[in-house]
Formats: C-alpha cells, sequence, structure tokens
C-alpha cells in the first residue's frame, strides 16, 4: 500500500522530551516498532529556551521516570537546568530509545491507514502518531504587547537568560506565576527596580509543616485526581505554574517574599493608552482568590494527616501595598524593559489534522486525541493533575500506550 | 443542595453558559440608556429596550432615573449624583453575584446587607488642581453575610463574586469609551 519507498513504521513519536522517551520506553517493552523524531537535541527545550538560573521546582527525590530514580546525594535539593538535560539523556540512552535528531517535523496529515509524517529528512509512514512536543512552544503575549513605545525593550522568558542582557533601570515583569516571580526576584536582586503587575495566580509555600509543598501535593493524593474527577477541567488546564522556585534554601517567594525585597506590586496590564500602562484596581481581589485558594489547599493536606504529629500552620495573608499605582509612564524612562512572564502555548502549526477547537487547544480525552491513532501526552492535567510534572509522565505514558496498543492489535 | 433556596436559576445559568459556548454571537449584548436634559444639571434617563441573545429585548417595564447634583453643590437635588449611580451598580451587581454563586455552591443566605463607599476630591471636576482626578480615587465595599457557611467561604462566596462581576470589571479596568455629536 502507498509508495514502497517510504518507510513505514507503527508508531512516531514526536519530541524526545521526558514525555517522548517516557512514551518510546512503554512502546519498547511492547515491541511496538517506532522512532522519536525530534527537531533538536534531547531535552532539547530544557537546553535552549530556559533562562540561566532556572531550577526544576519539583525535589529531586520525585525526579523519576520509568524505571529510573534520582540517586545522588541532595534528595531535598532541585535540580539545575544542566542536571535535568542529564538526567532525560540518561534516560534516553538506557531505555535504547530510537531517537532521530536534527529532524523537525513539518506535517502531519491523515491517510487511510495512519498518518503520514513529514520531516526535515523524509516522510514516514506511522499507523499511529504521539505528540510529545510539549505544551510550551512559545511564549503567549497579551495583544497589548504592540502598543507598546519603541523606547522599551520587550522580552519574553524564551529570550531571556540573566539580568545583565537587559537593560540597566525599572524592569516591568508582567505575570505572576513561577516565571514571573522569579524573574521578578533576580531581576530586583540585580539592582534594577522590579514593578510585577499581577493577575490571578496561584500562591503555594515552598514548604508546610516540615516538608516541601510538593511532599504534600504527592502524599495527599491531591496530584493523582484525575482528569474526569476534576470539576472544571478547562479550568485546571488553564491554571498558571504555582508561585514556587527551587533554591537551597527551600525559600518560599510569594508576593509577600517580593514586596519585602522591595518589589512594586500592581494589578493586571489593561491596557497602553497615550504611551501610559493601566493596570487594572483588582488587585486587592487576585490576593483574596489566591489566599483563599492556597488556605483550602492546605486544609486539604491537614485533613490528609489528620492525627499526625505537628500543628497546621497558616502563612499570612498576602499584604496589599497602601498604595498600587494604577497607570505608568511608560516614556519617562522609569521603566527600561518589560518582562512578559504571560504564559505560553503548544504550536501546532504543524499539525493538519482537524483537531484544534476554535481557540486553539488540541481536542484530546484524556490523551486520546479526537483522531484514530493519534495520541498526545505532556499537557496540563492530561489525564491526572500531575501529568505535566516529570514524575507524573509514568502513569500518563504508560495507560496512552496501553491504548496505542489496543488500536494497533485491532486493526492488524 | 435541594433544600438551598435563595431564588437564583442556577441551573438556567449554567445551561446559558452551555450553549453560549458553541454561540458566542447569541451572547453579544447591547445595553441602552436615553437621557434628557431637564434643567439645570437635572436629568432623566430611561432604560426599557435591550439586544441580546440575537433580538431586540424588552423590560418588563420602563426604569426611569433622575440625576441631579445636590444642595451642597448649589443644585436642586432632584435626584443622586451620577457617580452614585456607579455605586447602585457595583453594590447590586456584587449582592447578585453572592446569591449566585451562593445558589450554585449550596449555601443558604439569611441576610446579604453592604456597604458601598467612595472616595470622590472634588478638585477634580472644579477644576481647582490638574494632578486630582475626576472620578474616584478608591472604592469600599463592606459585606456583611448571615448565611449557613463558615466565614472562609463566605470570603470565598465573595472573592468570586467579584472574579464574575460586569460592574466590578467594568470600574477597575479601563474601558474604550466613544463620545460623538449625531
Amino acid at each position: 500500500m502507498g509508495d514502497p519507498t517510504i518507510e513505514r513504521v507503527a508508531t512516531v513519536v514526536i519530541g524526545a522530551g521526558h514525555a517522548g522517551l517516557a512514551a518510546s520506553r512503554f512502546l519498547t517493552e511492547r515491541s511496538i516498532d517506532h522512532v522519536v523524531v525530534e527537531r533538536g537535541e534531547v531535552a532539547n527545550s530544557w537546553r535552549r529556551e530556559r533562562w540561566d538560573s532556572l531550577r526544576l521546582l519539583t525535589p529531586n527525590w520525585l525526579c523519576r521516570l520509568p524505571g529510573q530514580h534520582y540517586a545522588g546525594p541532595d534528595p531535598d535539593g532541585y535540580l539545575t537546568m544542566g542536571e535535568v538535560i542529564d538526567f532525560i539523556e540518561r534516560f534516553a540512552i538506557l531505555s535504547g530509545a530510537p531517537v532521530r535528531t536534527g529532524t523537525n517535523v513539518s506535517s502531519v496529515r491523515r491517510t487511510d491507514d495512519g498518518y503520514r509524517v513529514t520531516t526535515s529528512r523524509g516522510e514516514i509512514h506511522a499507523r499511529t502518531v504521539v505528540i510529545a512536543s510539549g505544551a510550551c512552544n512559545r511564549p503567549a503575549l497579551p495583544p497589548v504587547h504592540d502598543a507598546v513605545p519603541a523606547s522599551v525593550e520587550q522580552v519574553t522568558p524564551f529570550d531571556y537568560r540573566a539580568p545583565e542582557k537587559l537593560p540597566d533601570g525599572g524592569v516591568l515583569v508582567v505575570g505572576a506565576s513561577a516565571t514571573g516571580v522569579q524573574l521578578a526576584a533576580e531581576l530586583q536582586r540585580s539592582g534594577r527596580p522590579v514593578t510585577l503587575s499581577v493577575g490571578e495566580h496561584v500562591r503555594l509555600p515552598r514548604t508546610y509543616r516540615g516538608r516541601d509543598v510538593l511532599w504534600w501535593m504527592d502524599a495527599s493524593g491531591v496530584w493523582d485526581q484525575r482528569y474526569d474527577e476534576v470539576d472544571d477541567l478547562v479550568r485546571a488546564r488553564r491554571l498558571p505554574s504555582p508561585q514556587l522556585v527551587g533554591t537551597p534554601e527551600r525559600a518560599t517567594l510569594d508576593l509577600n517574599a517580593l514586596t519585602a525585597m522591595g518589589v512594586n506590586l500592581v494589578g493586571r496590564f489593561a491596557a497602553v493608552r497615550d504611551g501610559r500602562a493601566l493596570f487594572s484596581g483588582g488587585l486587592r481581589n487576585v490576593f483574596a482568590l489566591a489566599d483563599l485558594k492556597m488556605q483550602r489547599l492546605l486544609d486539604t493536606f491537614d485533613a490528609a494527616v489528620e492525627g499526625e504529629a505537628g500543628l497546621p500552620e497558616r502563612p499570612a495573608p498576602t499584604r496589599v501595598p497602601e498604595s498600587t499605582r494604577l497607570q505608568l509612564d511608560l516614556r519617562s524612562g522609569e521603566i527600561r524593559s518589560i518582562v512578559w512572564a504571560t504564559g505560553f502555548r503548544p504550536d501546532y502549526t504543524w499539525l493538519d489534522v482537524p483537531v484544534l477547537d476554535a481557540k486553539g487547544r488540541l481536542d484530546h480525552e484524556g490523551g486520546l486525541v479526537a483522531s484514530p491513532g493519534l495520541y498526545v501526552l505532556g499537557l496540563p492535567v492530561l489525564r491526572r493533575r500531575k501529568s505535566t510534572f516529570i514524575h507524573g509522565i509514568e502513569d500518563d505514558a504508560r495507560e496512552v500506550i496501553d491504548h496505542l496498543a489496543g488500536h494497533l492489535a485491532s486493526r492488524q | 443542595m435541594t433544600t438551598v433556596e435563595n431564588g437564583v436559576n442556577v441551573q438556567a445559568l449554567l445551561d446559558a453558559r452551555n450553549v453560549l459556548k458553541d454561540a458566542p454571537e447569541a451572547a453579544q449584548f447591547t445595553w441602552r440608556a436615553s437621557s434628557k436634559w431637564q434643567h439645570g444639571v437635572h436629568s432623566t434617563t430611561r432604560i426599557q429596550q435591550f439586544f441580546g441573545l440575537g433580538a431586540e429585548q424588552t423590560h418588563k417595564t420602563e426604569a426611569v432615573f433622575d440625576a441631579d447634583h445636590p444642595e451642597v453643590f448649589a443644585a436642586e437635588d432632584n435626584g443622586i449624583t451620577p457617580i452614585e449611580y456607579l455605586l447602585v451598580g457595583l453594590a447590586s451587581c456584587l449582592t447578585a453575584g453572592v446569591a449566585s454563586v451562593a445558589q450554585n455552591r449550596g449555601i443558604q443566605l439569611r441576610s446579604v446587607e453592604s456597604v458601598v463607599e467612595g472616595q470622590h476630591d472634588i478638585r477634580g471636576i472644579l477644576g481647582v488642581d490638574g494632578d486630582v482626578r475626576n472620578g474616584f480615587n478608591d472604592i469600599k465595599v463592606t459585606f456583611n453575610i448571615d448565611a449557613d457557611a463558615s466565614k472562609q467561604e463566605i470570603e470565598a462566596l465573595v472573592a468570586q463574586s467579584q472574579k464574575r462581576s460586569a460592574v466590578f470589571d467594568a470600574l477597575t479596568n479601563p474601558t474604550n469609551v466613544t463620545v460623538e455629536v449625531a
């Protein structure tokens, strides 16, 4: 069937990050013939699309992939990017993943019996395809960035490496997820006065009752909550990353910590008018929402260990600044650069299968894309709340590859 | 949940949310007010028609609002000042939100009262000082809620009502306003 010169495999996995490699491992276990195509190198995004100081948010003891776990001397520490790359590379080698690096996918199309994958190194026919190209392929910029005066330098977390690369002077960091709070802190420490624009966010203490807060996410069962048990799945999948940083001191990096460092908090970036940035006056309520959600989560943790030693703790409420600025003149020179920490989106421009919804999101049910034989891994709350964390891929990948194997068997 | 009765038809709202998810054009509403100058700074504004769900709609009855300035502004005080109408909008919007969220969360309300205070430096509108803005400097809403719920649950009701409030959004975020002469 078809062109005999075209390579044929049972499965093409797109992306050799931890998700694609975990898929490959389960495919190998089932002797399903497959290739993993990778535009760059193994763990490419970790190599090229992260800033210098970034460490993993999950403690080392939680770093595990199928058949591999952290075995170093510092279980409570957090891997640097170099260490994450080593960890994933080792996994690729130990599991013998058939990775083809430097192979960029430009198109995936349906055929009568599967998919035609067009790459920079030729075409492959696959009966099934696993999309593991990641959830954070491009920074998401709000349209308002177009209206920022040209005198202000604008960067995304993809361009940002270290404070020294930005001009001296004030920085406006937009977004208070993990990325935003981490960059705000290091820019403020570099001597650049930081204004942080805060919308809805997820507040978490780094440690709770003496343990890493992610120990509690694990032990309380919150992380194992399945996608079909979550009340509002659309919302859960859009949740910003929690305000966490991995540091040797296990420091909490919430808004109170940033205020104490001298970071100036303002509301959500709403508009630019006559060269002035306008911020929402609803800052108090985004504090209240984040504090209340954190309290509820800590209540859940407490309930999970009821009767055990140690008392519940509650971090202080987010302090509301005495007065918050509602506008900032972007032409005055006070702000020399803007860092847009406003989230990331996957890139599906190469996917020529009609499986995207009106908002450009992949239509899938627990990783089973709405086109037979097409699967996805590594998206937020794909099958569980832990889906996008490194240790969260094992259960998802096993179940998705189970389904894929069933699909192949039913069409032999 | 069946025993909770705050008088909000939450099921209808949830149904509407589902329907409008796939019909964004039906979700486009236009609210209209028609105003007429009376005398001095007194005006009368009438509201009855609006557009929504793809068609012209009509309130059961026409509502008439008189606005004026108080006697301390050397006016006749035929109605509340225009900026006080913003307080009416904010209080009623947040209160509606509290009732709806409570119904949806199965919380029985017994009473919901609020006081809204807007701080206003009138040197702005009088042109005394160009650095003083015309509108409110600060708005404070204080809720007093009696309900079958913990303090934390009540705080969450109030927070969620702000999150979904049209008037809270209109007051806290900039909006493009076009004023033309026909």
